[in-house]
């Protein structure tokens, strides 16, 4: 299972950050704190596999961003990474080739992808396309629901005026 | 880029982005803090539109890493705005801040759950995400059964079911007892037809976490994942969609084999053949190939299928595939498939027979010790622990050594540990083990714990054939400039007792062990100076004829720090210099070690335990686990090995009462299971005092018994002794000693009760208080509280149980049944059979004495509560002293009755040793607490003690008691005792009860700490129903 989600730039500056197994604020942000220490003095070229406090963190660099999933120590290692891939094909094809500055204007939108992708700390979907149609449709929700308010808040408008 | 579409959320963003420093961005998100609170607060109220975008800001915020508590509120009451767009944020929002314990999830279960049973398909979406992520148990409790509907309703469509699966996964986390299993296996099964890849992925994870709980019931399933295994693998039936850089999902073939590996066997041979021409497929047809991710995915599938084949222990031809497939895999340059082939050669390791195709790969395992990579250095170092044996301990022990001094911090200390527990127990000669752990002490003392040199004295101790090497290594050791400070106590201990071995080579005489030992003094902590004098004392005992020059400079040594502000060093000091102009007395007392009963190694124990500490039960350790019991069996055999000599002079004759022990022992409060406190201890004094020597040795396991006992004195309730122990333990007893059989007793009893229900406290601690007040609780478990309230009129008392049901349930089939002893005449009235939901009964209980005893009454009592037949036995606290009167007597008297009790049977006096060391006016109390009153002034000497007390019972008449305790300042621990009253029995019993108290040390000794709450008022409840009434009555 996977226990918490990382998105953290190279700075060590959070992304976006999703709890699968119950931490409180404190015990979080000593995760975030410790977790960075150890993943980003990594050097390229070694594993994507880190043994920390007795779980394992998957992590893989970006362009600027490290994503890093925490899996108990027997989980699949391999599998874990390439559901990071999957994740970030998504955002890539979501946002048109994605970067840094997409993820932290539109973090939200990151949230909603990540639901998508992973509940209860495993994999809800693997097809893209699935992914994809879901999120656009909840777009087009959302924008519906905008246009509606916003031509009634017109039309109140009017008539107030 | 684009842009949040919301443009305050955008500028607030930007915003923070060019703060130059951290200061301005604190500054700037105390700013928006502040806004959002006055929003929050405004008495207008927000739209939900405004809401929507403060509770977005908060959630930046909260990543940033500030405090936004104040906010969840907020945020959790958008989840039941009516529209969408405000819905999604207030769900999104609650998972990202909040975990499962925060209260304020409770509020929203209504709301979600009406989003759940409703028919809006995205809110069901929205609800089923945040309660996968988020839900606790209470939502476990209440949405279960409508998730479970949504999985398997025909009407939803996936996107729904999917999500549905996943957050009963969660559900069934946090509460199994949701799932009811008979109902759910079917089900289960027909949920692995799914033809949508979505819900089936979903739904084998489900399986995955039902089946790691209990298989039995899931073996529909079984053939259901092979076919799943089979269709991937044949690529049969796949969506484009579903497949992965060409991989026809490789997530869920990974799934589906996990699955499998959690039931046991596969016992249909044609299900057998299909999944291994799927497994033998995998292992032969995954090729290394350019593009990174269709490499990982398709090794992700691999590495499952290894382990799968190596939990079906399939043919010997196929584990030999998997391990040349291992043993390429640890010598690629791709470092994530090193890490996982040295991970999953581990693995292997569990697997019999494949050992010696492991060990073929040791040169390339130890280069990955090297490797820049300390995620594949850790794999490595845990694959050579693992595969070690005695075949081939000397070369990877001396492999981790040589690495020791190149190694990183952060493995130092695991990698000490690991070389000295393997230098233990795979040892092929005691002279190498000695090497070992003093090299590893030279490379890395700093990361050397007490326990590896606590260990290697043991050795040396038991084996005088490596006394004077051990002695000659040391001295080598001690040569070298400067040395690391547990270098020089572990030689110092063993030049003190072993030089003398060395006496006739170059370098050693006694004098220049003492002068090259004395040099490290200035550099040592004052946790070692103790043991440089020891050394001193002992090199001056073995100098004979005496050798006054040297004698000289050690009496000096002792004089100075005779002064010492450390205790333990001046006490050492004082008494080996008193001790030293003894002459040739001090022979005896300084005399060797004796050798150390053989127990258990703590590190070996410390590395056992490490290893069985997992909450998780994942397919792999579940299998570890049972291997666990063959690797215990493979170290106790270690002469079949091949390290006879080792073992055999390991297991030593046992000395029975090493002083040592002795020591740890009282020190620990526990001398009440040690019986050989009771009788007269021969060993003089200051013995004890070396014995500290050893203190922390002997602490780590006083020998077999005992140390059995005295884990169960401690915390009756941590363990349950198997009757073995009992069996163990009962000579001892035999030795006339009442504390022990009471002890015995206690267990016994307290076993009896463990069986069933766990009791809450400390069944012991509970009597012992309730032997010292009238009121308190007597025993409680999950489902009944026992109080008590009890009268005592000279030998007649009246006792009254409250029997307090603590469930909503009913407790049926009560029975009480009194065992009294022959000296009580008890009768009980009537226990109801039923004891209603939260009500409490009362039993009130006669008893009279006959005559004087020490026998304790003991009560029967039982209940079934749902299927469970709970049973206790339960000790009464009608003891003796309820039955004594305190009484104060003039000097007159006392000396006149004491003068007339001339002598046995009727005046009883004992030497007792071993007594809990009290100060007089804490044994007053003690004794004041027994209804014994202590008449201060009566005996001249101010370190005496009378007391008098009258004792009623039917036999005797109201009988004067009086007792003398005369104790010996300079030894708290013993005194003696004289008891006189009118009765030989009387007098015999009372002193063997004053006796009980101060050397058994009772728990309520102490002040009855967090006294029990006073048995509670009769619950209303209880008057309404007829048994209570009836009870009541009579």
């Amino acid at each position: 299972m996977i226990q918490f989600v990382l998105l953290i730039s190279r700075q060590g500056k959070v992304r976006l950050t999703k709890w699968y197994s119950p931490y409180t604020q404190k015990e979080r942000s000593k995760v975030i704190r410790e977790l960075s220490g150890v993943i980003l003095t990594r050097g390229p070229k070694l594993c994507n596999f880190v043994e920390w406090r007795g779980l394992k963190v998957v992590y893989k660099r970006y362009a600027s961003l490290y994503f890093c999933m925490c899996i108990d120590q027997d989980d699949n290692e391999l599998e874990v990474l390439e559901i990071i891939h999957h994740f970030v094909e998504i955002l890539d094809r979501y946002f048109g080739s994605v970067c840094e500055l997409d993820l932290i204007f539109n973090f939200h939108k990151a949230y909603y992808v990540l639901d998508e992708i992973l509940i209860a700390g495993e994999l809800q979907e693997s097809s893209k396309k699935t992914v994809a149609r879901l999120i656009a449709a909840q777009d087009s929700l959302v924008e519906t629901a905008k246009e509606q308010a916003s031509s009634i808040s017109n039309i109140i408008a009017q008539a107030t005026k | 880029m684009a842009l949040s579409g919301m443009r305050g959320l955008s500028v607030f963003i930007s915003d923070i982005r060019n703060c130059p420093n951290k200061e301005q961005e604190r500054l700037r998100v105390d700013k928006e803090l502040g806004n959002i609170r006055t929003r929050f607060k405004s008495e207008k109220g927000l739209t939900h539109y405004e809401k929507k975008k403060y509770v977005w800001k908060m959630l930046y915020i909260h990543m940033l890493g500030y405090d936004v508590d104040f906010g969840h509120m907020e945020a959790v009451s958008l989840i039941s705005a009516p529209k969408y767009p405000e819905k999604q944020v207030g769900y999104i929002v609650t998972s990202s801040l909040l975990n499962e314990n925060h209260d304020f999830l409770r509020l929203a279960i209504n709301t979600v759950r009406n989003d759940i049973i409703g028919r809006n398909e995205t809110f069901q979406c929205l609800a089923l995400t945040m309660v996968g992520n988020i839900g606790g148990r209470e939502f476990s409790e209440s949405l279960a059964p409508d998730v479970q509907k949504l999985l398997i309703s025909s009407s939803c469509r996936p996107l729904v079911r999917k999500k549905a699966a996943l957050c009963l996964l969660r559900l069934y986390r946090k509460n199994p007892d949701v799932v009811n299993i008979d109902g759910w296996a079917d089900r289960m099964a027909q949920l692995l037809d799914e033809r949508d890849l979505g819900v089936l992925t979903s739904s084998t994870s489900l399986l995955v976490a039902l089946v790691s709980n209990n298989h039995e019931a899931y073996w529909s399933c079984l053939p259901k994942c092979v076919k799943i295994l089979e269709r991937l693998a044949r690529n049969q039936d796949i969506p484009q969609e579903y497949t992965y850089y060409g991989i026809p999902s490789p997530w869920l073939q990974v799934k589906a084999m996990r699955a499998l590996q959690y039931f046991p066997t596969i016992e249909d041979p044609n299900i057998r053949r299909s999944l291994f021409e799927v497994l033998q497929r995998i292992l032969m047809g995954t090729d290394v190939v350019k593009n990174v991710n269709k490499n990982n995915a398709s090794h992700a599938v691999l590495f499952e299928a290894l382990a799968l084949v190596m939990h079906l222990d399939a043919e010997k031809e196929m584990m030999s595939q998997c391990v040349a497939l291992l043993g390429k895999f640890i010598a690629v340059r791709e470092p994530n498939i090193r890490y996982l082939g040295l991970e999953n050669m581990s693995r292997m390791l569990m697997v019999t027979d494949v050992h010696d195709s492991i060990k073929r790969h040791q040169a390339q395992i130890i280069t990955s010790l090297k490797d820049p990579d300390i995620s594949i250095r850790r794999r490595a170092l845990d694959l050579l622990y693992g595969m070690c044996d005695v075949s081939n301990a000397k070369d990877i022990v001396e492999e981790l050594l040589q690495y020791l001094s190149a190694a990183d911090f952060a493995m130092r200390e695991e990698l000490s540990l690991k070389a000295a527990i393997l230098a233990e127990k795979f040892a092929p000669d005691l002279s190498w083990y000695v090497d070992v752990i003093l090299q590893l002490i030279d490379k890395a003392g700093d990361f050397v714990s007490d326990d590896i040199w606590f260990r290697v004295v043991q050795f040396v101790t038991n084996n005088e054939d490596l006394q004077p090497y051990a002695a000659a290594k040391a001295r080598e050791y001690l040569d070298k400039p400067a040395i690391h400070e547990t270098m020089v106590k572990v030689s110092a201990y063993l030049l003190g007792e072993y030089s003398h071995l060395l006496a006739r080579r170059p370098g050693c005489s006694p004098k220049e062990i003492f002068s090259v030992i004395h040099e490290k003094l200035p550099t040592v902590s004052t946790t070692t100076i103790p043991i440089l004098l020891s050394t001193y004392a002992k090199i001056l005992m073995h100098t004979q004829p005496a050798d006054p020059e040297l004698q000289k400079i050690v009496w000096a040594i002792f004089n100075k720090y005779e002064s010492c502000i450390d205790v333990e060093i001046q006490q050492r000091a004082v008494e080996y210099f008193a001790l030293s102009k003894k002459g040739a007395a001090l022979m005896d007392i300084l005399a060797e070690m004796p050798k150390f009963p053989e127990r258990q190694s703590a590190l070996l124990k410390k590395a056992e335990d490490a290893e069985v500490d997992s909450a998780e039960q994942s397919a792999i350790k579940l299998r570890a686990q049972q291997q666990m019991s063959n690797a215990l069996v493979v170290t106790d055999q270690r002469p079949a090995n091949g390290a006879p000599q080792t073992v055999g002079e390991l297991s030593l004759v046992k000395i029975p009462s090493m002083s040592g022990d002795q020591h740890a022992s009282t020190d620990q409060g526990l001398s009440q299971a040690n019986g050989t406190l009771t009788t007269v201890d021969p060993q003089p004094a200051s013995v004890d005092l070396l014995g500290d020597l050893l203190g922390p040795l002997a602490i780590e396991g006083p020998p077999g018994a005992a140390v059995q006992f005295e884990l169960n004195a401690v915390s009756g309730l941590e363990g349950v002794p198997s009757s073995a122990d009992y069996a163990a333990i009962v000579p001892v007893g035999e030795q006339t000693n009442t504390v022990q059989l009471m002890n015995l007793l206690e267990h016994v009893l307290m076993y009896n009760a463990m069986l069933f229900k766990q009791p809450i406290g400390n069944i012991n601690e509970r009597f012992y208080a309730l032997c010292l007040k009238d009121s308190g609780v007597l025993y409680e478990d999950p489902n009944i509280q026992i109080g008590i309230k009890a009268e005592w009129r000279a030998h007649q008392g009246r006792l009254v149980l409250f029997l307090g049901n603590k469930n909503t349930s009913p407790l049926v089939s009560v029975q009480a049944l009194i065992l009294p002893p022959v000296h009580l005449k008890i009768e009980l009235s009537l226990v109801p059979e039923t004891i209603p939901p939260r009500a409490q009964v009362q039993c009130p209980l006669e008893l009279m004495n006959l005559h004087p005893s020490r026998d304790v009454a003991v009560l029967e009592f039982s209940y079934k509560f749902g299927t469970n037949m709970v049973n206790v036995k339960l000790r009464l606290p009608a003891v003796l002293n309820k039955f004594l009167q305190p009484i104060s007597v003039s000097a007159e008297e006392f000396f006149l009755q004491w003068r007339s009790l001339s002598g046995p049977p009727l005046k009883l006096q004992e030497v007792v040793r071993g007594v809990k060391p009290l100060s007089l006016t804490e044994m007053t109390s003690l004794f004041n607490s027994f209804r014994l009153t202590v008449c201060p002034g009566l005996d001249p000497n101010p370190n005496n003690l009378v007391a008098s007390t009258t004792f009623y019972s039917e036999s005797t008449r109201p009988m004067l008691c009086l007792i003398r305790i005369e104790t010996d300042p300079a030894d708290l621990t013993q005194l003696r005792m004289t008891v006189a009253s009118g009765d030989p029995t009387l007098t015999f019993e009372l002193k063997e009860f004053i006796k009980e108290q101060l050397v058994s040390i009772p728990t309520a000794s102490r002040p009855p700490a967090p006294a029990p709450p006073a048995a509670q008022p009769t619950n209303p409840a209880a008057l309404t129903d007829p048994g209570a009434l009836l009870a009541g009555l009579l």
